[in-house]
């Protein structure tokens, strides 16, 4: 699946200010350079290994199979990463490579915080300046998350422009590097944006799909029958899908937020409720009006609250290689609610939409089929949140 | 024939922007007229965008109010021909990729070229994207006018060869809005744009000030000007006509 032209079928490209081309081409050449280096690889191993705590556990969820009495389920637990989620993969890579190329601050977007506090986390590592644009709506829902990047030295901006959520603080980021582009590289952090971010991102993600594969090969000795991730930008479900793509016998399935439905204007569910645009350098699906202004969206999920999908699944899904279904916010709940009554585990609201839909495959399929859910996150952020969702009112 | 050079013809040109439909598209009209009775040379007219990624504070709570007012894409078209029932200068929109994208390019460019409009800026179209959109513009006699940055450096050549109507010359880093200084070496970019391009070039991003204007109308062809006018509507609203009336006389009188 090479893109030199940075391109997936008709989506992706490079719509960004003039301002930002040089910045890209230098990005792209730096990528080039360094992806195949052996040095790097190295490095970046390393730190996956030994700091972030890689290779992620494949888990049988024995009491969820058995439940269901359907396929069986392995979770990939993304979650036990260092700092809680599958985005330290990308930081590490991007972060790396920013110090190769002479950066010295990072500054990057986040929604529900996870992506802020893994590159706030790099940054840390690294010794490098981080900046954390975060849309103002969301520095509520996920307080303990601001908290965290402030304690790994890491300047949080709550972005009050728009609605306030995750696509504002992509916005602000992109401005902010507009104005600052000799020292700063900014850390995006999902498979969208203009190239080469789409494809550095998935390859820095791929590491899901390559130990999926081979830790399923050692415990069934085949191929799963589905990968089944969430969806907002894409990049956990990206990295879950790129090494099984040319495996045409594994359903891929991204879930995307559909908030309180794909019949209200309450949602987030780019594929089920948008269509083709040009946004945020990209294109692909997005949420918009007749006119082309984008929607504002809902999930109660920040990380998924966001109204388009990198340009790679906008293709996956036109061409019909992966599926991308809806899921609300009252079935992400009862399923952030049930993977921790049966599996004790409290997983992330975003991985809680991948666990619904499995919730509903499974018992379709016979018992020797198997299901991987990526479970990109924990849940510790979610708690005051879903506690709120319920009527309960706990302090954090 | 495309009249974009008809700006340019009587010496230093000063080129308004104005988002349309801020405060309603009523006052728009009338800033518009306004203007070219005082001197200005080309209009940009702004189509609100919900995301205005290259857009400062002050033109992104302009197009906030724009939207929030009702307006659309199909309303600023009708602006544009009640506007060409007297106004000739060269008028140009100036609006984001997926409002054209959406509307269906070639619908909302015909319509464009239908009503009279003389050029297209895309802020968030590189060089590198210009295909989606260029052979449309080319067909409906619309530029496309292109942009070149601080960053721009060895891309200058190629930009400014293939430019068309005129070439925005983006006079800072960052994003629009008003600068006390600008420091970028602009005389440096447009020597070396001059080496490549015969087309007029007309420097924007930051200025305010007649001081800034006069400098920045040594340097190039013309000066443009956003965010300054964008404050006098967001200060007097519908009052304030008159005020951008009396500015874009002040910033004339400067550069010519």
């Amino acid at each position: 699946m090479s893109n030199p032209d940075g391109r997936f079928g008709i989506y992706g490209g490079q719509y960004v200010p003039e301002t930002l081309m040089n910045a890209l081409i230098e990005l792209e050449a730096a990528y080039n350079r360094y992806r195949e280096d052996a040095a790097f690889n190295d490095e970046l191993t390393r730190l996956f290994n030994e700091y972030a705590g890689r290779p992620s556990r494949l888990y049988f969820a024995e009491k969820m199979t058995k439940d269901l009495g359907g396929a069986k389920i392995y979770q990939k637990r993304e979650d036990l990463n260092h700092t809680g989620s599958h985005k330290i993969n990308n930081v590490l890579g991007q972060a790396l490579l920013a110090k190769k190329m002479g950066k010295t601050r990072l500054i990057a977007e986040t929604g529900a915080g996870q992506h802020g506090v893994a590159t706030a986390t790099a940054a840390a590592l690294l010794d490098m300046e981080c900046v954390v644009f975060m849309g103002e709506e969301d520095t509520v829902r996920q307080a303990l998350n601001v908290y965290r990047m402030r304690l790994l030295g890491a300047r949080v901006i709550a972005v009050k422009t728009g609605t306030g959520t995750l696509k504002d603080a992509v916005s602000e980021a992109m401005r902010e590097w507009t104005s600052r582009i000799h020292d700063t590289h900014y850390c995006l952090g999902s498979v969208m944006g203009p190239h080469p971010f789409p494809t550095i991102v998935r390859d820095f993600q791929a590491v899901i799909s390559r130990e999926i594969k081979e830790q399923l090969r050692e415990k069934e000795g085949c191929l799963p029958d589905a990968v089944i991730a969430c969806v907002g930008g894409g990049s956990n479900a990206m990295g879950s899908f790129y090494h099984f793509l040319e495996d045409k016998s594994v359903r891929l399935i991204g879930c995307e937020a559909a908030g309180r439905g794909i019949g209200t204007l309450e949602t987030a569910a780019t594929i089920s409720t948008g269509r083709v645009g040009i946004f945020h350098g990209m294109k692909s699906y997005f949420c918009q009006d007749s006119y082309g202004q984008i929607a504002p969206v809902y999930s109660i999920s920040a990380g998924l609250d966001y109204p388009g999908i990198g340009p790679e699944h906008a293709w996956l899904h036109d061409t019909g290689r992966a599926q991308y279904v809806p899921v609300t916010d009252d079935e992400a709940v009862e399923s952030f609610e049930y993977l921790a009554r049966t599996e004790g585990i409290v997983a992330a609201i975003e991985s809680a939409h991948a666990v619904a839909y499995a919730q509903k495959l499974a018992p379709t399929l016979a018992k020797d089929k198997i299901i991987v859910i990526t479970i990109s996150g924990r849940g510790d952020k979610d708690c005051a949140a879903i506690a709120r969702y319920r009527g309960e009112d706990i302090h954090e | 024939m495309n009249k974009i050079k008809d700006a340019f013809a009587g010496g230093k040109a000063f080129i308004p922007f104005i988002t349309c439909g801020d405060p309603g598209l009523e006052t728009t009209e009338r800033v518009v007229r306004a203007a070219v009775e005082n001197g200005a040379d080309l209009i940009e007219l702004g189509i609100p965008f919900s995301d205005p990624t290259a857009e400062g504070p002050v033109i992104q709570a302009a197009n906030v109010r724009a939207l929030a007012g009702g307006v659309t894409t199909d309303r600023i078209f009708d602006l544009v021909r009640s506007l060409r029932r007297d106004i000739t200068i060269p008028l140009v929109f100036m609006t984001y990729a997926n409002v054209v994208f959406s509307y269906g390019a070639e619908k909302f460019l015909r319509t464009a070229q239908e009503v009279g409009i003389d050029g297209l800026i895309l802020p968030d179209v590189p060089f590198e994207e210009r295909e989606e959109f260029l052979p449309l513009c080319r067909r409906c006699d619309i530029s496309l006018i292109s942009m070149i940055a601080p960053t721009s450096a060895r891309r200058i050549a190629q930009i400014a060869e293939e430019a068309e109507g005129f070439l925005y010359i983006v006079s800072s880093l960052g994003v629009t809005g008003v600068r006390s200084e600008i420091t970028t070496d602009l005389a440096s970019i447009l020597r070396v744009v001059r080496q490549h391009t015969t087309i007029p070039t007309a420097i924007g991003f930051g200025i305010s000030t007649p001081a800034q204007a006069e400098k920045m109308a040594s340097i190039a062809d013309g000066v443009i000007i956003g965010s300054a006018i964008v404050r006098l509507l967001e200060k007097h609203g519908t009052d304030a006509p008159r005020f951008v009336g009396e500015y874009v006389k002040t910033i004339k009188a400067a550069i010519s």
